[in-house]
Parts: C-alpha cells; sequence; structure tokens
C-alpha cells in the first residue's frame, strides 16, 4: 500500500511538474526577505539535547553556539565560543572564551554558561536523549570569568568534534530558571537566528539575529526571516514548493527530484550526505549462516557488488564509492591499507568454487535492510549471479536492529550517518568495537580501534584507525559500498551551498 | 430502555478494554520500546537507561495493569516521545479532528442524499448511472490518491486553496472534499434503497392519487421514510472518520488525532496510542448507540431492546 502510495504519488509529480513547466516566477519569498522550508520529522522538543532528530541539529546550529566549530569546507577546528583551547592532559581540556557575546534575551556568555551546560548535560539523571553526545562529559569547572575546563570520563580525543556539533551552549541563569521545558517553549541561544515563536508540533520562527557576534565563525544572516513548518508527507512538501509556499526542502527522492527539475522557478540540487552504505556480516561461530565464516565467501560477495554501477543507476552522482566502514573525511578514516575489492564475477565465483560452493552446494542467505530498497534488490541480483540466494528482509530499523543484536541476521544492508560527526570513533567502532552491533567481534580490530578512540595523540590515532580499517577489509568482516545523497528543492532565487553533514546553512544563504 | 442503554455502555467499556489489550499487544509485538526510543546508534548501557527510566523493565502485565489504573482514575501519563501529559496533547489536536469529521460527515450527506434520490427517482436512467459511477468511483479512488489530485488541481494549478495546514476555513476544504467524498457512497446506495422501497409503497401512491406533486411526494413522503437508516449510518461513519483520518491530516498537514495516532504508533509512543484507541473505540460505540436512540425516537416502530 504504502509503495503504491509512493509510487503513485511520485508519477503524479512528474506529471504535475511538467504540467507546470511554465509557471512561478521563484519571487515569493525574496519579497518578504523569508525562507520558508519544510522538515518531515517532528522533533519532541527544540532543546537541541532534548531530540535525536536531524530537524533538531539544524534548529541547534540555527540558534544555538558550540565553543569550537568546524569549517565545512577545510574541516579546520576552530573557535567559536572559544578563542582557544588546550588539553591539560589527557582527561582534560581548557577553553579561554570570547568575550562580549550575548544570549538572545541579552544574557552575556561566560564561564558559568559553559560551567552550568555541561554539568547538566553530563548528569543521566537529566535525561539528555542522545547520550552518546555527552556521556564523556565528567564536568566543568569555572577557572575565571572566561576561563573554564571541561573534564573527560574517559580518553576521548573525539570531544573536539562533539564539541563542535551537537554540544551548544545555553545561557545559564535562563536554563535554570526555564529547564528543557522552557527552553523547548521559549528557546533562548546565541546563534545566527532567533527563536521567536514555536508552535509545538507545528512550527518554528526564526529572524536574524543583528547582534550577531561578528567572530562566531557563522556570520550574521543575509536573509532576515526563516520560518521552519513540519510536513510530514514528502508530496505535500513537493506540492507546496512548486505552489510557491515553501522555499526549501530537502531529502526529496531522486526520481521526484528529477521530475521537479523541469519547472522553471525551482532549483534541484544533488548533496552528498556523511551517511555511508555498507554490507555487513555476521562471522560468528554461534551465526545464522555458517558459509560467511569463510573468508573467501565474504571477499566473493565483496567483487560481486557493482558499486559503480549502482551509484550511477540508482544512488546519485555526487555519491563516491567507499573502500573502509567509515566516510572519508572523518578524522582516521585512511583506507590506504585497506584491500579493494574491484567488481569482478568471475573472481568471485572462483573464490566461491575455492570455498567449496557451486554445482548443488548453493547458498541461501536472508539479507536484512530497512531503506533504500532498491539497492538491496540490486545486490541481491548481483549476489544470485554468485550462486547465492539473498532473501529480502525488509522492516524498520529498530527491527532490524533488535534482530542483529540477537545474533538472527547474517547479512545486512546498513547505512550509518555518524550523526554529522567528523571523527571514526563515531562510525567503524559502533560496529568492530564489541559493542551491541559487532557481528564480527575481530578482538585485533577492537583493540586497534580502541587505540585510536582513545589517545589523544592524532598521529597515533591515525595510525591505529588505518590498521584497523585495513584489517576489516583484509578479513572482509563488512563490504563498504558508497555514500549515499540527497537531494535539494528550492526556490530558483535562492542561492546556498550543500554540505555532506545535511546541515543547511540558512545564514550564508542570499537570494540571488 | 435504560437497560438497553446500560447494556450498550457495558458493551462500550468491553470494546474499550479488548482495544487497550490488543493495541498494547501489537504495539509490543512490533519491536523493543526501549531500543525505539533509544534512538539510531544507542549502545546497550543508553537502551538500559530508557528501560530503566520509563518502567519498560517490568513484566509486560505489570505495566499495563499500572496504564489501566492511572487511565481508570482519569490519568493517561505522560508521552513518552513529547515528555508531556498525554491529556494535554490530545486536548490540543481533537478539535482538528471534530471539526474535520464533521465537516467531511456533511460534505458526504450532502452528495450523498440528492444523489439517492435521484438515482431511485431515475431509476435505471442516466442520472441513476451517473451516480453509480460517482459511487463506485468514490469507493475505488484511494482517498490519499484523491487528495493528492484536488491538491494539484486546485492549490497548485489553480492557486485557489492552501495545500497544507489548519489555520483557516480554506484549509479544510480540500481535506473534506477528501475524506468526505469517500464516504459518500454508502450514503448514497441507502438513500436510493430506502427511495426505490418507499416510492413502491401505498402511503406514496395515496398521495400521488391525491394530486400532490412529484416533488412533494418524492421529498417530504418517500423521502422522509427514506432517512431513517442514514441516521443510523451517519453515526457509524462519524466512528469511522473520528479514527480513520490518519492518511488525510497526514497528507494534508492538520494537526489532529489521526496524525497524531501515526506519530505515537511511530515512535512507539504507547501511553498516547493507547489513550487515543481507547478514547476512539468508547467514541465508536456511544455513537452507534447515540443513531440508535436518535432512530427509534424518530421512527417509534423501532423498538428498542
Amino acid at each position: 500500500m504504502r509503495m503504491l502510495k509512493s509510487a503513485i504519488a511520485k508519477s503524479g509529480v512528474t506529471a504535475a511538474a511538467l504540467l507546470l513547466g511554465l509557471l512561478g516566477s521563484a519571487e515569493a519569498g525574496k519579497k518578504d526577505d523569508t525562507i520558508r522550508f519544510a522538515y518531515e520529522q517532528v522533533p519532541e522538543s527544540i532543546d537541541p539535547y532534548f531530540n535525536n532528530v536531524r530537524i533538531g541539529v539544524i534548529l541547534g546550529q540555527l540558534a544555538w553556539d558550540t565553543l569550537i566549530h568546524r569549517d565545512p569546507i577545510s574541516n579546520e577546528y576552530k573557535g567559536q565560543m572559544a578563542k582557544s583551547w588546550k588539553w591539560l592532559d589527557d582527561k582534560t581540556i581548557e577553553f579561554e572564551l570570547r568575550e562580549g557575546i550575548k544570549f538572545h534575551n541579552g544574557e552575556e556568555f561566560d564561564a558559568d554558561d559553559v560551567v552550568y551546560t555541561m554539568n547538566f548535560v553530563s548528569k543521566a539523571e537529566n535525561k539528555v536523549v542522545t547520550q552518546t553526545n555527552v556521556n564523556w562529559i565528567a564536568g566543568a569547572e569555572k577557572v575565571d570569568k572566561f576561563k573554564v575546563r571541561i573534564k573527560l570520563k574517559r580518553n576521548f580525543p573525539a570531544a573536539i568534534e562533539y564539541l563542535a556539533g551537537p554540544v551548544v551552549i545555553h545561557p545559564n541563569e535562563y536554563y535554570e530558571k526555564a529547564g528543557p521545558k522552557g527552553m523547548n517553549e521559549k528557546p533562548v541561544g546565541s546563534g545566527p537566528y532567533k527563536i521567536v515563536e514555536h508552535i509545538a508540533g507545528k512550527s518554528v520562527k526564526l529572524v536574524a539575529n543583528p547582534d550577531y557576534h561578528k567572530d562566531l565563525g557563522k556570520g550574521v544572516p543575509k536573509i532576515k526571516n526563516l520560518e521552519i513548518r513540519f510536513l510530514p508527507d514528502r508530496q505535500t512538501q513537493v506540492a507546496e514548493v512548486m505552489a510557491e509556499n515553501l522555499d526549501f526542502i530537502m531529502g526529496v527522492p531522486v526520481d521526484q527530484a528529477l521530475g521537479l527539475k523541469a519547472v522553471p522557478h525551482l532549483t534541484v540540487q544533488e548533496g552528498e550526505t556523511m551517511r555511508i552504505v555498507f554490507i555487513n556480516f555476521n562471522t560468528l561461530e554461534n551465526g545464522p549462516e555458517p558459509a560467511l565464516r569463510d573468508v573467501r565467501v565474504r571477499q566473493a560477495i565483496a567483487h560481486a557488488v557493482p558499486r559503480e554501477q549502482m551509484v550511477k543507476e540508482l544512488v546519485g552522482e555526487k555519491a563516491r564509492i567507499i573502500n573502509a566502514v567509515c566516510f572519508p573525511t572523518q578524522f582516521g578514516c585512511d583506507d590506504s591499507k585497506a584491500p579493494r575489492y574491484a567488481y569482478d564475477p568471475a573472481k568471485a565465483r572462483a573464490l566461491m568454487k575455492d570455498a567449496g560452493y557451486g554445482g548443488d552446494k548453493k547458498i541461501t542467505v536472508d539479507i536484512y535492510a530497512y531503506r533504500e530498497r532498491n539497492q538491496s534488490e540490486a545486490m541481491i541480483g548481483a549476489l544470485r549471479s554468485i550462486g547465492i540466494t539473498a532473501n529480502l528482509k525488509f522492516m524498520q530499523y529498530a527491527a532490524m536492529r533488535e534482530q542483529i543484536r540477537a545474533g538472527k541476521v547474517a547479512m545486512a544492508h546498513q547505512t550509518w550517518g555518524s550523526f554529522s560527526v567528523n571523527d571514526v570513533s563515531a562510525s567503524t567502532p559502533v560496529y568492530f568495537k564489541f559493542l551491541a552491533d559487532d557481528t564480527a567481534r575481530d578482538p585485533e580490530v577492537r583493540d586497534l580501534l580502541e587505540k585510536g578512540d582513545s589517545s589523544v595523540d592524532p598521529a597515533t590515532r591515525k595510525e591505529a584507525y588505518a590498521k584497523a580499517l585495513g584489517l576489516i577489509q583484509e578479513r572482509a568482516l563488512a563490504v563498504p559500498l558508497y555514500s549515499l545523497t540527497t537531494h535539494y528543492v528550492a526556490n530558483g532565487a535562492l542561492k546556498f551551498e550543500t554540505y555532506p553533514d545535511e546541515i543547511p546553512r540558512f545564514w550564508e544563504m542570499t537570494w540571488k | 430502555m435504560l437497560g438497553y442503554c446500560l447494556k450498550r455502555l457495558g458493551t462500550a467499556f468491553l470494546v474499550a478494554l479488548f482495544v487497550s489489550v490488543l493495541s498494547f499487544v501489537l504495539l509490543r509485538m512490533s519491536g523493543d520500546i526501549a531500543i525505539a526510543i533509544a534512538g539510531e546508534g544507542a549502545q546497550s548501557a543508553d537502551i538500559e537507561l530508557v528501560r530503566k527510566t520509563y518502567g519498560l523493565d517490568r513484566p509486560l502485565i505489570v505495566q499495563y495493569l499500572d496504564w489501566l489504573g492511572q487511565a481508570a482514575r482519569g490519568n493517561f501519563g505522560e508521552s513518552l516521545y513529547f515528555k508531556s501529559p498525554v491529556m494535554g496533547i490530545i486536548a490540543d489536536k481533537i478539535g482538528t479532528t471534530i471539526i474535520l469529521s464533521l465537516t467531511s460527515l456533511a460534505f458526504a450527506l450532502a452528495i450523498g442524499i440528492p444523489l439517492g434520490v435521484l438515482s431511485a427517482v431515475y431509476q435505471g436512467g442516466l442520472v441513476d448511472r451517473i451516480s453509480l459511477a460517482v459511487a463506485v468511483t468514490g469507493q475505488a479512488l484511494p482517498n490519499f490518491f484523491f487528495a493528492l489530485v484536488l491538491i494539484m488541481l486546485f492549490s497548485v494549478k489553480l492557486r485557489w486553496l492552501p495545500v497544507s495546514g489548519s489555520g483557516t476555513w480554506a484549509h479544510f476544504v480540500l481535506p473534506t472534499i477528501a475524506l468526505g467524498y469517500y464516504i459518500t457512497p454508502p450514503f448514497m446506495r441507502i438513500v436510493r434503497a430506502g427511495m426505490v422501497d418507499a416510492l413502491e409503497m401505498d402511503f406514496v401512491r395515496t398521495a400521488r392519487a391525491k394530486g400532490l406533486s412529484k416533488a412533494r411526494v418524492v421529498l417530504k413522503h418517500a423521502l422522509s421514510n427514506a432517512l431513517v437508516p442514514v441516521v443510523a449510518l451517519a453515526g457509524v461513519q462519524l466512528g469511522l472518520l473520528l479514527g480513520g483520518s490518519i492518511v488525510i491530516e497526514t497528507i494534508f498537514a492538520l494537526d489532529g488525532l489521526g496524525y497524531l495516532a501515526y506519530q505515537s504508533i511511530t515512535h512507539k509512543d504507547f501511553p498516547v496510542t493507547q489513550a487515543i484507541l481507547l478514547m476512539l473505540s468508547v467514541a465508536y460505540v456511544l455513537l452507534t448507540l447515540t443513531a440508535d436512540l436518535i432512530n427509534a425516537w424518530i421512527d417509534p416502530r423501532i423498538s428498542v431492546r
């Protein structure tokens, strides 16, 4: 039913797009200097610590700031609310804070804000939704009005990346009084946009913060107003953007995006995302498919998947082939030691024969997936060509993960977005460091990843990760495939750039 | 009559109880709620924390009875997703759903009754066939597709009506048509059948013999008889509309109970799901009871047993 709905809707959108070819002026949002943006998910709260959806991350960047800022082009870390920082030891970072920053309610920013925020979010009883963002923080202490130390619970070099992403700073006086509930209702940050209205489940209205500190890395927004609506249905979003009631939508499926290219008042742009796709195996002794314990079978599978062709025909031109289970820009994602598995069905069949399969001895396996069904089906076709019959088990993510963790999944079509954290510690270890989703449990790989995760020396980290990634591929514990792309559809008058972390920089956008 | 009402209220209670057990079991069978709440990438420790925080580590029967006990006292608890009281959330949304349901019902009656009358009066003729086509199309066309066609035509092409939202009366026009059209055929068919029977009855023949105009015979004498079952049907359809507008509310971004139900199932927010299902099942039974009582009042020949 859902597929039928989707198919009919997509064809309807394409037809309507062609029908409307001559309509539209692209001036709607420009006239009142307002970007109207819609997103499909509704955040449970717009306090960045109390939701785990992407729109929450986007709002976090719009209305709040962080101590550190990562340049999205160079990936270089720069100070944002902090002027500078240094590691005092493996578990302590000292920050010198920038003076002259004001929150939207006029409260002055200083060390008390950092101390209060860090101490609040690090306490498990305060129930921050995404614990991985904060569970490394032990607390913070004030050195003086503009100097603060953050203490870590364990060696965690990726702290810098988290402090440049999800760990925003709240104004201590307001947050102490309002709490997460008050912050959701009347949010106060320091970011380039101020939230002036939040109607739960419906919309958020923001206006440019004219007093935004010039050294904070984002800059004063060029476009004054931003309206965000939560529209759950993708087809409705498309209709709204075609009717010029919206200026910006994202995550549009490729076939619909192609159809919308025919509408002259719209711009369609493809952008790479940090979400990577890979095939994950259960190679454990008690795994559901004994054949996958044989490295030759796993290598055969790696050689059987036509990654280039899939990228070209199913994924998008901005996608890139990956050779390790991490996103290429992530710190430590060095695939130089990882062997390559080129598309070579003949070699794959030879490996299968070498492993004792072929003729009457065939492999039948279930492949679990939760998104990009067409890609799963393409993989199944490729596996069939080397004598593996794969049956697709398509389900929701939570259900699939439950099955994986129960050890019932031999092979999964996995994707991972790393929460836009540009550090390998947010990707590879999730699947190979003996955590709940690790179905290979290779102690050598685990130790190397642990070394990379816990050392504060960048060179040591890089080397450890490179070795781990090399071993994972040498042993074919997973088949890395490609990064995913997403499509943005916008008012033709809007000038914007796309970034792999899928955070639209509304403060950078201008009207043409 | 009192005994009948009490019996039906008892049935309503049993239905609501059964629905709440069923929804509780189905929601739990669809996967681990703690995993869903913890989100992508949550590790075992995070999931365990969620399980403990929300009391999901207790035996299922204890969780259910705890919920039931609280619900009996009018406390439906707190939403696991929105972290606010369930009744407050429902109170915010129910108005939209009631407006949409009533306008859709009014639309269906406004189209269904005249078409039913015309097709009975011109039985077998062109009007009858056109009405039949309207009815068949209404039932065969998926309402999400019809909704998208309406959006493309009236919102995107002609720009007469808004695509989505619930700020003004204009926002309700397209959802009303999309939802109302879907329930029009049953009204049309029941009116047509009732009218065909009524037009052949002695009192109608007598009215004609007395020289009354055709319009008076049809509208006053025949239609008043044919409308009796419409009341019962309207009650049933209103119950369906209250719970059945999930797709339409989602497409038109109407922030109502249907969309809330969809969201709560997606987020495995069982306190909200349970409360909505309980309310809807009670409303459905009460509406059918009300329809029966009104029927008996309109036509005293119908005895309520």
